[in-house]
């Protein structure tokens, strides 16, 4: 399953900073996704492209975590050579992540088989 | 409780113009905001200033307040922006100009000032928050600017501004100022002054909480983005919103719209720094409290820092690229050889580059070859972008590009080539002391 089907996700940038928000569409999925999507599987994903420490916040109270991800942009928007100075498709990126659903189905989405 | 109504008319320097519109007919505000300068606009602005003294305004500021000044004047709604950008007296002359063309006599229009503070830093070695200092950039400096906070927005509001201009303010300020003057929230309610930034930072993207930036064919449907409505905030006194749009528009307000755009360019929830407060977003909760309206709460704030964050912008050299297109059977294979055609060449001229990029847009352009995961496109685009210190150099590359057509692969096609300056930006911290904001009223 790819994170895409239980979250949504969005990308927004200052400097050199990419912050990617990852969101539950069903919040009953947040333990799922917050167990599997850690800071650690995020920097390795975007290895060929962030050069700096990824920080993983967490909100659980909306179902969502927050990636701020250091020298990310080709240092900044506005020195950058690449064609999406603002890194704004890394969120589709992101999602492309794929999640490991629980043996047990039950609660959320993901949970439910429905995917 | 009372309660004001903001709306959020544009979310960037080029957004649409019609939405706002709508929100001025219809919208029944009290306020209408114009969010307009990105990182790097007022550096832009500055240059377009030093070109023609009465210039570095915003591009659309007198299209945009034509369109509206009529409607708000009509239903008492009051305008701030910062369409001032590098010059924010000119803009306000401006904007009493346009109020004049239309017969709104006596309108006031407030120019904040002072966020500049080119003067007062020059040839200082403040620190930038990117490495190094100030002295390094040297004579390439071309603007510095402070993110000023609700404070002078206020006190226009109170001088009885009916357009109020800035320059270079924290974007969620200009929210927060007309809810402090609204309301009467103390300069140190910390929990009333972070909810009312956790409002302009829902609304300051103005489309970007009501569907725009966020349709994923399938998995996040939205009707009707060719007619997207803008949003209304619906601010109570003690701080707590509701998130809206005019029925009838396109989009939608969701709870999931509202999430995304609460995470929007925030690093740690927690600490949210703006010049009036350090906004905390970390318990803010949304609910779905109607058609299109969610109701957010949980926003709290602590004391602010003292400190300003000022946006240095300094000339750092050039970017030219070229462009060109492959098409059908052995498209990205052609693109490839293109794209070592190019290397070569670039190498045996010797053009003094000090940074430079290949790619294959369709292939391995915006995430490289890791992310890029099979399938072979009907057509790629190659493009090679290099950092060149003159101009004169910065040509070569789309010159090597363009020469594709008779030296290179097969059926190369659509070459696009293009040189430009560029203006970089750089961050600093300065005491909020060293930033004296003055105000100006201009009546029509």
């Amino acid at each position: 399953m790819k994170l895409r089907q239980i979250a949504h996700s969005r990308t927004g940038d200052k400097g050199n900073v990419s912050t990617i928000s990852v969101i539950a569409f069903d919040e009953a999925d947040y333990p799922l996704i917050a167990e599997q999507i850690t800071a650690a599987r995020v920097a390795a994903h975007f290895a060929g492209i962030v050069t700096g420490p990824v920080t993983r916040y967490e909100l659980p109270q909306l179902g969502a975590l927050n990636f701020v991800m250091k020298g990310a942009l080709g240092g900044g928007v506005t020195r950058s050579l690449a064609l999406d100075a603002h890194g704004k498709s890394l969120s589709s990126a992101l999602l492309d992540l794929d999640l490991t659903a629980p043996e047990h189905p039950e609660g959320g989405k993901a949970r439910q088989g429905k995917s | 409780m009372r309660t004001i109504r903001i709306g959020a008319g544009a979310g960037f320097a080029g957004d649409r113009i019609e939405p706002a519109v709508e929100l001025a007919c219809h919208g029944h505000l009290d306020y209408l905001v114009f969010e307009c300068l990105a990182e790097r606009t007022i550096a832009l602005a500055q240059q377009a200033r030093l070109a023609d003294s009465d210039k570095g305004y915003d591009v659309l500021l007198e299209q945009r307040m034509s369109a509206v000044l009529p409607a708000c004047r009509k239903n008492g709604t009051r305008i701030i922006t910062n369409m001032g950008a590098a010059n924010p007296l000119a803009a306000a002359e401006r904007v009493r100009d346009v109020a004049r063309r239309l017969g709104l006599a006596g309108l006031k229009v407030a120019a904040v000032t002072g966020d500049d503070v080119l003067a007062a830093i020059s040839g200082s070695a403040l620190s930038l928050l990117e490495g190094g200092t100030l002295a390094d950039l040297d004579n390439r400096i071309v603007s510095a600017n402070a993110y000023i906070g609700a404070g002078p927005i206020v006190e226009a509001l109170a001088a009885g501004a009916d357009v109020v201009v800035t320059g270079r303010a924290a974007d969620p300020a200009l929210f927060l100022g007309p809810l402090i003057h609204s309301f009467g929230w103390a300069k140190d309610d910390w929990e009333k002054l972070g909810k009312g930034v956790l409002a302009g930072h829902l609304l300051e993207c103005a489309g970007q909480i009501t569907g725009g930036y966020f349709a994923d064919p399938g998995v996040k449907d939205v009707a009707g983005l060719a007619r997207l409505g803008f949003p209304i905030g619906e601010v109570s006194e003690n701080g707590d919103l509701i998130v809206t749009k005019l029925e009838g528009t396109g989009g939608a307000v969701t709870t999931a719209t509202v999430k995304e755009q609460l995470l929007y360019e925030i690093e740690d929830p927690v600490r949210y720094l703006q010049p009036d407060v350090v906004a905390d977003f970390s318990q803010v909760r949304v609910r779905a409290v109607g058609p299109d309206r969610v109701a957010v709460d949980g926003g709290n704030g602590a004391a602010r820092t003292g400190l300003l964050k000022v946006s240095v912008g300094y000339v750092d050299g050039c970017v030219g690229e070229g462009q060109i297109s492959y098409a059908g059977t052995g498209a990205v294979e052609r693109g490839r050889l293109a794209l070592e055609i190019v290397r070569e060449r670039l190498a045996l001229t010797g053009v003094p580059m000090t940074e430079v990029r290949f790619d294959l847009i369709g292939v391995d352009a915006l995430h490289g070859a890791a992310l890029s995961q099979g399938g072979a496109p009907y057509e790629v685009r190659l493009r090679v972008a290099a950092r060149t210190g003159a101009a004169a150099d910065a040509v070569a590359i789309g010159n090597e590009v363009e020469a594709l057509y008779t030296n290179g692969p097969a059926g190369g096609g659509g070459v696009s080539k293009s040189v430009r300056q560029v203006v970089a930006i750089a961050s600093a911290l300065v005491p909020e002391s060293l930033v004296q904001t003055q105000l100006s009223i201009f009546e029509a």
